[in-house]
């Protein structure tokens, strides 16, 4: 069908300037940046692919993509598990399912810069309870001084943060698995791991793609807490993709190499995404093995 | 296979099962009943949405313990058992299917879940699959096919384990398409014929069930209303309730008054015996004549014992042709044959009296006292 006028047009340009000055433009100087050296704000000269060279090679940038790497790994191979248990042994119905519910939503209200200051001050040997029960059964635990100590707390942290996330989107799908299911598996016979295997993990399987995904790109996107407890330390421990980029940029105001950085960065996770995007999709399609 | 009986049962779904306080106010879901499947039978448990039949039949698969009375299968109390140890077979109204298998691994996995030994799943699976024309689905991925076909996966779980007590059906064919209803339904009663086994139908369908079952339940507001053969339904209701509800149209059914010999509706007399109407006036009142449009016949001209009537409209439906008529202040369907030729505006009603039932206080009142 021809469009009879462009009124359309009227309806769409309030988004689509938005977009263009949230999001476009401030890629587009992102892009900008990476292909020049800034020397001051009316200096400039054009460097071409220097940044990105220079970026790609850079030893601690590899290091803190391994770190990174490992940490979002670690992260999601405990909370998607974690997150599903619980949301199995969750109260179905009546004043305990609304109790647990706000409960477990609690810490998903705490902003991120609080979650890292409680656990600062949790985790300290003077007043913080944990750091001082610890020390106190002689473990030798100190954040601030031993990197698997402040690698451990920022894990901990963020499966205290972001469990219930996962766990609330899996509580969500199995509520709605209708109960003729599990009275045909009794009927069945089914055992207890039977029907999680066959019905329930089934039927999570939209649900767990949304959580992986989101629970992907925000691990990798991690800053705030580890810098609110160690500032990346100690040493260079827990200083993760975001915060190497945050030094580069704010702290030593190489504007050239951190908009290069941050463009490899977004093709990272957006790779990433859609990797895992496609790979379930697939799995989906084809089915999973017998 | 077994025989299985419910003795007193009574549900509520406001009291929990260890509370057997009954009370004026309790709101049953299943009033208490006392019923008897035998062994390989076909039965239909038939009543309108919301009647109690699918408590009534997740009471006796064990997904349900009733708020009071007993459950026996052969004797033996299972009241307290869960469906696996009762050994129940159940179909529900929506398909389930384990998404992730094939069509082979859905039907095999009840035997599975028993332990049996590989060969002996395989055959009866394909013995299975051979019944309900699934062979070919055998390998294919279940959730990729069309209801028709799931529910027909659902059916096979249901019959695949040859040694089940009973084999339950909760509205099985909903979901069908209605020419392959028909298939499937008379692939059930073959199925029944061929395994033995005890079924028990479920449905709001009084064609499905008079179909299927050799003894049809009906059942309205949680009370099994009348249990029989189909033609005994149909013929002598027990309830009015019945008599509406089985039927297309249901029985006519008139209010009169009596006297010693007689039901009167309006100045219309109809001869009735009188120890009939002296059990009915035990019974108590509303009183009504109960007549099914089948039998009445209809004529142009009085004959002994005939009734005028004023006929409202006559529409042919091919087979048959509908009459709405009026005996006095009272409206009444007649179901004729198709080449009847009457005057427009009135005509002549007769029933044999063995056709004309009356009931005392919504029951049948019976030929001979008990």
């Amino acid at each position: 069908m021809k469009p009879t006028n462009q009124r359309a047009w009227f309806f769409v340009l309030p988004v689509l300037l938005c977009v263009a000055f949230s999001a476009i433009l401030p890629l587009m100087t992102v892009v900008n940046y990476s292909v020049q050296d800034i020397i001051s704000p009316t200096q400039k000269v054009f460097v071409g692919m220097e940044w990105f060279q220079a970026v790609l090679r850079d030893p601690d940038l590899h290091a803190a993509l391994m770190r990174q790497l490992a940490f979002s790994a670690t992260v999601l191979a405990i909370q998607i598990p974690l997150g599903v248990g619980v949301a199995l042994i969750m109260p179905a119905t009546g004043w305990r399912a609304s109790l647990t519910l706000a409960l477990i939503a609690m810490p998903l209200l705490v902003p991120w810069n609080v979650v890292g200051t409680v656990w600062q001050i949790f985790g300290r040997q003077d007043i913080g309870l944990l750091g001082h029960l610890l020390t106190r059964f002689g473990v030798d635990y100190n954040y601030a001084a031993h990197s698997t100590d402040a690698w451990l707390t920022v894990l901990l942290m963020d499966v205290w943060h972001w469990t219930p996330l996962v766990a609330l989107l899996c509580y969500a799908g199995l509520r709605a698995i209708p109960d003729a299911y599990y009275q045909a598996a009794r009927i069945d016979g089914a055992s207890r791991w039977a029907i999680f295997r066959f019905i329930e993990l089934p039927k999570l399987r939209g649900v767990l793609m949304i959580a992986l995904l989101l629970r992907l790109m925000d691990s990798f996107m991690i800053y705030t807490e580890p810098f609110v407890l160690t500032g990346g330390g100690p040493g260079n421990a827990t200083t993760f993709l975001s915060q190497y980029l945050t030094q580069k940029a704010v702290g030593q105001f190489d504007l050239g190499p951190a908009a290069a950085f941050s463009l490899v960065y977004f093709l990272i996770i957006l790779l990433l995404c859609f990797v895992l995007y496609n790979a379930m999709r697939q799995a989906d399609e084809r089915g999973p093995p017998q | 296979m077994a025989r299985i009986e419910l003795i007193d049962i009574a549900h509520s779904y406001a009291l929990s099962p260890t509370e057997e306080q009954r009370s004026e106010r309790t709101p049953w879901a299943l009033h208490p009943m006392t019923l008897t499947w035998n062994d390989g039978g076909a039965y239909a448990l038939l009543g309108p949405s919301g009647c109690g039949k699918t408590t009534l039949l997740n009471i006796i698969s064990g997904l349900i313990t009733p708020t009071c009375g007993k459950v026996l299968f052969d004797g033996q109390d299972v009241t307290h058992r869960d469906p696996r140890a009762r050994n129940i077979a159940q179909v529900f109204q929506f398909p389930v299917i384990y998404d992730t298998m094939t069509v082979f691994d859905n039907l095999a996995f009840p035997l599975r879940n028993r332990r049996w030994r590989k060969s002996d799943i395989r055959s009866r699976v394909h013995e299975v699959a051979e019944l309900l024309e699934l062979t070919g689905d055998l390998p294919r991925q279940a959730r990729g096919l069309t209801a028709d076909a799931k529910q027909k996966i659902s059916l096979g779980r249901g019959l695949v384990r040859p040694d089940v007590a009973a084999v339950l059906f909760d509205e099985p064919l909903t979901v069908i398409d209605p020419h392959l209803k028909w298939l499937l339904r008379r692939k059930l009663k073959q199925i029944h014929q061929q395994l033995k086994l005890s079924l028990i139908y479920v449905t709001h369908d009084q064609v499905e069930a008079l179909t299927f079952a050799d003894q049809v339940a009906v059942m309205t507001q949680g009370q099994v209303v009348q249990t029989g053969a189909p033609q005994q339904l149909f013929e002598t209701p027990a309830h009015t309730f019945v008599g509406d509800f089985i039927g297309s149209p249901g029985m006519n059914f008139l209010p009169c008054e009596l006297t010693d010999d007689a039901a009167l509706v309006g100045e219309h007399r109809f001869a009735i015996d009188a120890a009939i109407v002296s059990r009915a006036r035990a019974q108590g009142a509303p009183y009504k004549l109960g007549m099914r449009p089948e039998f009445i016949d209809c004529s142009n001209t009085p004959q002994p014992q005939s009734q005028h009537i004023a006929i409202r409209s006559i529409q042919s439906y091919g087979a048959h042709t509908m009459i709405a008529a009026q005996l006095g202040q009272h409206a009444l369907w007649i179901k004729a044959r198709e080449d009847i030729r009457l005057s427009t505006d009135s005509a002549w009603m007769r029933v044999t009296p063995e056709h004309v039932l009356l009931y005392a206080n919504e029951r049948l009142v019976k030929h001979e006292a008990h």
